[in-house]
């Protein structure tokens, strides 16, 4: 029958909504990073673990506390968001005055450590963790059968990329923030707290990875590999869209997300590394990205 | 001012993560003792492999040494480990510096075929010993045979000749293969396709994922549109885990279509939870409830192993190592340092007899010879506790398990 070339179109529409999920989890993801990025000149590479702790927070609370997914979505970007401005209070905070390549190893460092402890108390297989009752079943598209779930995760994630813009570029915290990274002496003397609005937006940061975590823990297993299979493509897609560009990082995501699905479709085995080729181009054409501000 | 680091940035970044994979092996110990064997586990200890292989091969090869317990016999018996990160590269360059450097003299366990075709070219060279357990390609005892390996609890022969035949002769006569693109997945699928074709089946597609994978609800719905009755899964560990799941949510189960998993691990199992794996089929070596030695195994295992069961993975790696360990006896300590190839001969000259396996032997193309079994996953009602997941169908006889000698074209065979 026939598969992959001349693919009828109403399965290449299938194709396009799972790459617009997976581009929902490359937007969070990459946000995350940019908004780190941008605000902090720091390049997390904690990402993908905290990713995977925001599952694993997920799983604990409905294992050990009886919590289910809606609080999980609601509390686990708070812990792991907590732990993220532990991190950045005791260590990350000590490096800004060096070279990014310091907070760079700091994070890799910090991420193949938690990886490490969560895989030896954990294992590899991965945990199960089931969708939540509401989600359940599946909805009849005519040309594909979309899982309730997945659209959720397309409509949760577009919200919280929105908002996340939003608050940053439209709104007068957002202001301080992007003040505060340009001059921060100068936020400073007008009393604005500014050490703790980057603590503060760290941990925001990590929180957005660990939302996303919580997301993906009932599509993938559990497991302390989900992230860093996953950061390296996100890296790349935030060097596409242009290093710290938060609209940049949202549209490259989802973006990416559909050409990956694309690719799937018509050469399987490149579909891992088309986003890297695309990187490279990129690169050569428009260093700066395809939103950065050369 | 901000311009400059921030280009700077991207070029490290960019430097970083492609160095990212760059993990240096773990160092194995160091000086030689003449009355000293030493056993390498080369194994995946932070991948999707770990679970099934890993830690709890490295217990089975311990647990093979206490057992035999070589004090008694006038020699010592050290083991090391390694991770191999499934790359064939750090598997090779460690299991060089291992034979080099380390006097290591035997090398078991190793999954990933890739990393056991590389591994399996060093052995020969260095006249050592390699005893695979979870690496599953045939050309291992194949094109690629060699006098210092074995290969000890299955191969992609021997899961669809249990799994691809049942599911055909219970009418899914039409399938399309999801598999892993790497050594491993293409033999698997290569074995399988023939099993399907021989038994009056028909294959309507395929696709190959990369490896390790994430996300395969693409190829599952290429798997759908194919409308083919079985999806043939030639994958393993977390990437058969998330095949499965992943079909579930799309309702690929509900439709009518069945999943053949040709590679499944009771860990595997454990980590989909019977709820989602009840009723898949599969073929295995090694089953810790099936007779009273496999469950006095596994009381001794579980404890020391994060309370995971014994794979059949893990269930080789002790057999392996008990056998090897009686060959080196069989020749002298002296003699099996500096002759590996004459301790696989000697392995091979003996019968294996292990509690788990029961008896056997080792044919000349270095292919250990066992039944497998053929079992159901329980739905959930059935579980009587943590566990308890597998009810048998049926035991496939050795003479079915196997491909036949004459059929593998092994260059030691023929001579």
């Amino acid at each position: 029958m026939d598969t992959i070339l001349g693919i009828p179109a109403v399965a290449l529409y299938g194709q396009l909504v799972l790459g617009l999920i997976n581009g929902s989890f490359y937007a969070l993801l990459s946000l995350g990073l940019a908004v780190i990025f941008g605000m902090m000149n720091v390049i997390n590479f904690t990402h993908g673990a905290q990713f995977m702790m925001g599952a694993f927070v997920a799983w604990m609370l409905l294992a050990w506390a009886g919590l289910g997914y809606w609080w999980a979505l609601f509390l686990a970007p708070l812990i792991v968001g907590a732990t993220g401005v532990v991190i950045e209070r005791l260590m990350i905070a000590r490096l800004y005055r060096l070279d990014h390549l310091y907070g760079l190893l700091l994070t890799f460092g910090l991420a193949l450590i938690i990886e490490g402890v969560f895989r030896n108390a954990f294992g590899s297989s991965g945990l199960p963790y089931r969708i939540p009752a509401e989600l359940r079943g599946a909805t009849d598209l005519g040309f594909m059968f979309l899982p309730n779930y997945r659209a959720w995760v397309i409509v949760a994630s577009v919200v919280v990329c929105l908002a996340t813009w939003f608050v940053i570029e439209r709104t007068k915290l957002g202001a301080y923030l992007r003040a505060a990274t340009e001059r921060p002496e100068l936020v400073q003397a007008f009393g604005v707290n500014v050490p703790r609005m980057i603590t503060l937006t760290y941990g925001f940061g990590v929180a957005l990875a660990a939302f996303a975590g919580v997301l993906a823990a009932p599509i993938y297993s559990v497991n302390p590999n989900m992230g860093s299979s996953l950061i390296i493509v996100v890296f790349a897609v935030v060097v596409i869209g242009g290093m710290g560009s938060i609209a940049g990082s949202i549209v490259t995501g989802f973006g990416l997300g559909l050409i990956e699905g694309l690719t799937k479709v018509f050469w399987p085995e490149a579909s891992n590394t088309v986003i890297f080729v695309i990187m490279a181009i990129v690169l050569l054409l428009r260093p700066a990205g395809l939103f950065g501000r050369a | 001012m901000p311009k400059t680091p921030l280009r700077l940035a991207r070029r490290t970044l960019i430097g970083s993560a492609a160095a990212l994979p760059l993990v240096t092996p773990l160092r194995g110990p160091r000086a030689q003792a003449a009355t000293t064997i030493r056993i390498g586990v080369l194994t995946d200890l932070s991948s999707l492999y770990t679970d099934l292989s890993g830690s709890g091969s490295v217990l089975g090869a311990r647990m093979a040494v206490e057992d035999f317990n070589p004090a008694a016999k006038g020699f010592n018996v050290e083991i090391v480990s390694a991770d191999h990160q499934n790359r064939a590269d750090v598997g090779s360059t460690t299991a060089r510096a291992w034979y080099d450097r380390d006097g290591v003299d035997a090398i078991v366990d190793v999954p990933n075929s890739s990393v056991v075709l590389a591994v399996n070219q060093i052995t020969r060279e260095k006249n050592k010993v390699m005893i695979v357990s979870s690496g599953a390609t045939t050309d291992l005892t194949g094109p690629q045979c060699s006098p210092n390996s074995v290969h000890w609890t299955y191969d992609t022969f021997s899961q669809p000749a249990g799994t691809a035949r049942a599911m055909v002769a219970g009418g899914g006569d039409t399938w399309f293969f999801i598999t892993a693109d790497y050594a491993f997945g293409h033999s698997l699928e290569a074995n399988t396709e023939r099993f399907v074709l021989a038994s009056g089946g028909r294959v309507l597609g395929k696709v190959r994922h990369p490896f390790p994978g994430t996300d395969f609800s693409s190829f599952l719905l290429q798997a759908q549109s194919s409308r083919a009755k079985v999806i043939g899964l030639c994958n393993a560990g977390g990437d058969f885990i998330n095949s499965v799941k992943q079909a579930g949510e799309f309702g690929i189960t509900r439709r009518g279509q069945k999943l053949a998993g040709m590679l499944v691990f009771i860990t595997d199992v454990h980590g989909l939870g019977l709820e989602t794996a009840q009723g898949l089929t599969l073929t295995t070596a090694f089953y810790h409830d099936r007779t009273d030695a496999c469950r006095a195994f596994t009381e001794r295992f579980h404890p020391r192993n994060r309370g995971i069961r014994p794979t059949m993975a893990h269930a080789g790696v002790y057999g392996g190592v008990l056998h090897y360990l009686k060959a080196v006896e069989a020749v002298g300590v002296a003699a099996a340092k500096a002759d590996g190839a004459a301790v696989v001969a000697a392995m091979k000259r003996l019968p294996t007899d292990d509690p788990l396996f029961g008896q056997g032997e080792i044919r000349p193309d270095g292919r250990k010879i066992h039944p497998m079994y053929l079992y159901e996953v329980k739905a959930p009602a059935e579980s009587r506790g943590p566990w308890d997941y597998l009810k048998l169908v049926r035991e496939i006889p050795a003479a079915d398990a196997w491909r036949p000698l004459a059929d593998g074209n092994c260059p030691l065979v023929r001579t």
